[in-house]
């Protein structure tokens, strides 16, 4: 039985001919915050959405256990009822809503109506959410629709956060911004956070899984991953100086 | 929440008693066939308004349920007699059957278009069935389908447990009325439930609605059987109405329809459809009675017209020009209390 919040074992995804997960075994603890980098097409985005059910049109197989629990083939609501928050790679979010609407919808589900409404509170307060919370979140600038996104993540309360490139597009106070905010998450829940921006995961200063042609190229801790040759060689480049 | 209700307005009670006292009191100032058949129009124009207004599901086929529910209550007052079972099941079977359909259609994740095509489709099938049942062998218990010419003369609706005591006229205008408030008060506590609220974010969003939690296709499938069981109702209604029930109620003209009153009377209200199958319905009534323009050409233009000028509809262009002109009054108001401070102002200065 494995004690882990999430863990592949011989996970693979394929789309037509293409091999986007190559037989990835990888394991998080509870509480623990890592990082996935990798160049366009590495396949972190396929591995956050195979772990979540979200492969449609491709061809899994291996095994995605959940605190122990075989969700394999499971659908994607009852993956994320054990209590897991999925921030997409394109902000996903109910733009002809209000951000209150957003998070109450998210936090209806798990917590009741009553529950709900004090939970949406929390989650302005905590993100603060206060000087756009009523405004539809389709008229909102990119940043503050990202975290509009991140609070619909935390409405629900979850122990396990997938966040996928949540500081794409954000200005630089922004990004310290999420890493305070990551890091509060990570008091209650363990991450996973998927991200291009090198400065953005330094901050965050966690275990780094590094993606390569689908398979785990390298994983260890921020400065070790990033002076390693092999990821200097297909991903990093110019970036680690 | 606290103050906001997911695009959905609050109901006024004033303005729905209001509504309802015309409504009830139409009787006594005008015959009440018409205002009968605009009232089943409006139901059925409701059931769709319900389903893709707010869940965000186009049906191109919504005449299937209304036929159901039209041949349903005729098939099982033919072998019943008593009314009160066959109105149920003219609520149950359309019901039914869009559970069926809708599960099929949308755990098997099929894509928005596909989904008209696949409820065109079924109605295309019922139509053309039912016009092929003439033979003496098309026959479900004491009931005849009867083909092309339909099931007529069935026993139509009696006070429940009367079977002599039948319901037509004024009374049986009561009836629709009854029914249609009815469906509008249940359409607004949906809206106003979890439930309701789910709808508005599986049209805003169906794979966040997921990645929240929500089993979609779930949820779609009720509110699929829901809006079916309305239109199924409106249907046994317009069997009832007619006194026939034909092949015709599959018809696409029928379907299209629905399509475009819900369209003119603003699509994401509730108000809308009904209002849209009212007005547009009267129109056709009226231009039935002449032979000098083609009915479906007007309604097609109207419908044209609509999506250019007023591209919501009636209903929320309607909502939209009362608020301006509330806010210009109070800023006329505003402006005048304004002057008149400036006026005191100068005479205390003098």
């Amino acid at each position: 039985m494995s004690d882990a919040a999430v863990e592949t074992r011989e996970l693979s995804v394929r789309y037509g001919g293409v091999l986007a997960v190559n037989n990835v075994s990888f394991a998080l603890r509870d509480r623990e915050l890592r990082c996935l980098i990798g160049p366009n097409g590495a396949g972190k985005s396929t591995f956050f959405k195979s772990v979540t059910g979200q492969v449609r049109g491709g061809q899994a197989s291996g095994r995605v256990l959940i605190r122990g629990q075989d969700v394999f083939g499971w659908p994607t609501h009852r993956i994320v009822r054990l209590g897991i928050g999925v921030k997409t790679q394109v902000p996903s979010v109910m733009s002809g809503l209000t951000v209150e609407e957003n998070l109450w919808l998210s936090a209806r589900r798990t917590l009741g109506r009553q529950g709900a409404d004090a939970a949406v509170d929390e989650v302005v307060a905590e993100l603060g959410l206060e000087g756009f919370a009523r405004r539809q979140v389709g008229e909102l600038a990119h940043g503050q629709r990202q975290l509009a996104e991140i609070g619909v993540v935390l409405a629900n309360k979850p122990w396990l956060v997938l966040l996928d490139e949540p500081a794409a597009g954000i200005t630089s106070q922004e990004t310290e911004r999420l890493v305070a905010i990551i890091r509060r998450i990570n008091r209650t829940a363990a991450l996973i956070v998927v991200d291009h921006d090198m400065h953005f995961v330094r901050m965050l200063d966690a275990t780094i899984t590094v993606f390569h042609q689908g398979s785990i190229l390298v994983e260890g801790r921020t400065a070790d991953v990033l002076a390693d040759a092999r990821v200097r060689e297909v991903y990093l480049g110019s970036r680690a100086r | 929440m606290t103050g906001s209700g997911f695009g959905v307005g609050r109901l006024r009670w004033h303005w729905f008693a209001a509504f309802a006292a015309a409504l009830l009191l139409l009787p006594l100032v005008s015959e009440t066939n018409t205002p009968t058949l605009l009232a089943i129009w409006a139901l059925f124009a409701l059931s769709l308004g319900l389903m893709w207004g707010y869940a965000g599901l186009l049906s191109f086929g919504h005449a299937a349920y209304f036929g159901l529910g039209a041949y349903t209550y005729a098939i099982a007052s033919f072998n019943i007699g008593e009314s009160t079972a066959p109105l149920l099941l003219a609520l149950l079977v359309p019901a039914l059957v869009a559970a069926i359909i809708g599960a099929m259609m949308f755990y098997g994740r099929i894509s928005d278009v596909y989904l008209g095509v696949m409820t065109l489709v079924v109605t295309l099938i019922l139509n053309r069935f039912m016009n092929a049942t003439a033979g003496d062998a098309y026959r479900i218990g004491n009931a005849r389908l009867g083909g092309f010419n339909g099931i007529p003369a069935f026993p139509t609706l009696n006070v429940p447990g009367d079977p002599g005591e039948q319901i037509y006229g004024t009374p049986y205008y009561y009836v629709v009325v009854i029914c249609l408030l009815g469906a509008y008060l249940l359409a607004r506590w949906i809206l106003a439930s979890s439930f309701g609220r789910a709808l508005v974010g599986i049209r805003e969003n169906e794979l966040r609605m997921e990645l929240i939690g929500y089993d979609v296709p779930a949820l779609k499938t009720l509110i699929f059987s829901v809006s079916a069981a309305m239109a199924g109702l409106a249907g046994c209604l317009f069997a009832n109405w007619a006194e026939i029930v034909t092949p015709s109620v599959f018809s696409l003209g029928q379907s299209a329809e629905v399509i475009i009153w819900v369209i003119v009377g603003g699509l994401g209200t509730l108000i809308g459809p009904m209002l849209g199958a009212a007005v547009l319905g009267s129109l056709k009534i009226a231009l039935g009675s002449q032979t000098t323009v083609d009915n479906s050409l007007v309604l097609g233009a109207i419908l044209i017209l609509v999506v250019l000028l007023i591209p919501r509809g009636f209903a929320p262009a309607l909502v939209a020009w009362r608020r301006r002109f509330a806010s210009a009054q109070a800023h006329r108001r505003q402006a005048r209390g304004t002057r008149r401070r400036h006026v005191v102002i100068r005479d205390a200065d003098a």
